[in-house]
């Protein structure tokens, strides 16, 4: 095999001409999806799986690639709906800018949680994460400005992409899901490509070794959360649309932190596709199970998830993504 | 050779608890000298390189580092500085490539993703792991992880580097590849201090020796005068050998 610094820049474009070949075919295919999916219940499906998979993408960014293991992304999601909500119900701003807002917002309590709690090891992380997403829920549900328990209702008005409210067509949520999954899936590989990208996995896989070579091991986990949540709170912004009404149950209970976590883990924790794989199983198997077993609430179908993820992660702890026959490794 | 001091010990020490790791350690380094640094297990020869890192902070005493004091410098910081480390027991990068592991070094010196690439290919090529570039490091054999660390550490540009037994285990010619190795990255201009506790490597590889035990320092010098020390001889082979 050829070697040399001038063969490992070739290989590296052209891997990397075809990674992104790739992503423009399968982005393309699912732009022009709603054309063969008619089915209203479908495109309600699809809309989900991508949205799920533009926020697993993005948590994958913190999860995945920097190794910090988050069970509270839902408080995000969160504030990204919230502030989406409220600036457009009560000061008529449009949920494009509602959703900056958000996450810019999602970014500062991501760095506000991240300054005590990453100086915590392993499992003590996740369990921080996990409680102070909970306390933002009862806040939410006790927070009166905000409607409390009772949620906010979107109003209703005219078909319109300005303020992303259609009353009966999927396919501009289709299309603007789509785009967020585009924009985190191009985020984590862009940055990933970088320095940062490089510091993140180095962090994960070894955090004194990567100290000794230079890495800013506090500062790289910083940025993963800042970055990781702005996009989390972007699709809370959109599900906020979508949904036309949120409360704290719908928008931010700890099952949107596990939701967010799981196809990333399924399909392949710290690669690009994985979120995409993991969501395009997880969240189909879901609506199905509930539209046909009956019932939501029953979480029936959190338990199926459980049986899934267990199962994958005792026969193929890399993910579904690793099924897949390799050319070789990326250099 | 022996140029101005490059790294100084002002009476070092270390205590975790009750005990002592290193106890009022002094020495200096030249610019351009390989120092080994030998002495029995346990002598507290990994806690004080990882003191030289900045993986751990001393409990008293003094390290300057081309003349400035980076007793308080934390690790990533002295790495930009110029001191480059490996690891007794090998910290590859195991979901990363070869070169992508070597890349995290040479990040340090150069933002751009393609430069960085660049010098990493460069180093393998040096260390001889090019071949290799691709492999998973988590597949390499043990001889090739530690050429591994060296690499990485070399691709951010050190002006001192240490070497962690780097040749421990080894089969002989995989020995003399690796004295090999270390002589050519002194001849590049890299001051080298290097752990070992296996004699007969180190001995005719290095310019100086430091000899520890438990936590001290009981001999320095040359190879020569080390291996003729009359208190080295006693930690190392025990005072009924030189009684007899």
């Amino acid at each position: 095999m050829p070697h040399g610094e001038a063969a490992t820049a070739e290989s590296f474009r052209s891997a990397r001409v075809r990674r992104f070949l790739v992503a423009a075919l399968v982005f393309a295919a699912l732009a022009l999806s709603p054309l063969a999916i008619r089915s209203v219940y479908l495109q309600n499906v699809l809309v989900l799986t991508l949205l799920y998979a533009a926020v697993s993408q993005s948590w994958n960014i913190l999860g995945g690639y920097c190794g910090q293991i988050s069970l509270g992304h839902g408080l995000y999601f969160g504030i990204g709906a919230y502030a989406t909500s409220v600036l457009f119900v009560t000061w008529g701003i449009l949920p494009w800018g509602g959703m900056i807002v958000g996450g810019v917002l999602a970014v500062a309590v991501a760095l506000l949680i991240g300054y005590p709690c990453f100086r915590l090891q392993g499992h003590y992380f996740a369990i921080a994460t996990l409680v102070i997403a909970q306390s933002g829920l009862v806040l939410m549900q006790n927070w009166d400005f905000v409607g409390a328990a009772r949620g906010i209702q979107w109003p209703f008005g005219p078909d319109s992409w300005w303020t992303l409210q259609f009353a009966r067509a999927k396919t501009p949520y289709i299309e603007v899901s789509l785009a967020l999954l585009v924009a985190s899936w191009l985020a984590t590989v862009l940055i990933g490509e970088s320095r940062w990208g490089y510091w993140w996995r180095a962090v994960k896989d070894d955090a004194l070794a990567a100290e000794s070579l230079g890495v800013e091991v506090f500062r790289s986990k910083m940025a993963a959360a800042g970055v990781s949540a702005f996009f989390t709170a972007v699709g809370g912004g959109v599900y906020a649309a979508f949904l036309a009404y949120i409360d704290p149950d719908a928008v931010m209970s700890f099952r949107f932190s596990l939701l967010f976590a799981l196809p990333a883990v399924l399909g392949g924790i710290g690669t690009p596709w994985g979120p995409l794989v993991g969501a395009a199983v997880l969240v189909p198997l879901g609506e199905f199970s509930r539209s046909y077993l009956g019932g939501s609430g029953s979480g029936l179908d959190l338990v199926i998830y459980g049986a899934l993820v267990m199962a994958v992660a005792l026969a193929r702890p890399q993910g579904l993504l690793s099924l897949v026959p390799r050319r070789r490794a990326a250099p | 050779m022996s140029g101005a001091a490059i790294l100084e010990l002002a009476s070092v020490s270390k205590r975790f608890e009750g005990l002592v790791a290193n106890s009022e350690v002094s020495f200096s380094v030249a610019e351009g000298e390989i120092l080994g640094l030998i002495g029995p297990n346990g002598a507290g020869k990994s806690t004080l390189f990882s003191l030289i890192a900045g993986a751990l902070v001393p409990t008293a005493g003094t390290i300057r580092f081309a003349g400035a004091d980076i007793t308080a410098l934390p690790a990533p910081e002295r790495c930009r500085q110029g001191i480059g480390r490996t690891f007794q027991v090998p910290r590859s990068f195991d979901s990363m490539s070869v070169l992508e592991n070597v890349m995290v070094g040479s990040f340090v010196r150069s933002s751009s993703s393609s430069a960085a690439r660049a010098k990493a290919a460069a180093v393998l090529e040096f260390v001889g792991l090019a071949p290799r570039a691709a492999s998973f490091a988590g597949a390499l054999t043990p001889p090739e992880k530690r050429r591994l660390e060296v690499a990485r550490a070399l691709a951010t540009e050190p002006k001192l580097l240490l070497l962690d037994e780097v040749l421990a285990g080894l089969t002989p010619a995989e020995a003399r590849a690796g004295v090999d190795l270390v002589r050519a990255i002194r001849a590049r201009g890299i001051t080298v201090v290097m752990v070992e506790h296996v004699m007969e490597i180190v001995m005719p590889l290095v310019d100086r020796a430091v000899v520890l035990d438990i936590g001290r320092v009981l001999a320095v010098g040359s190879p020569a005068e080390v291996v003729r020390n009359e208190a080295v001889i006693a930690a190392y082979l025990g005072e009924r050998h030189r009684a007899a």
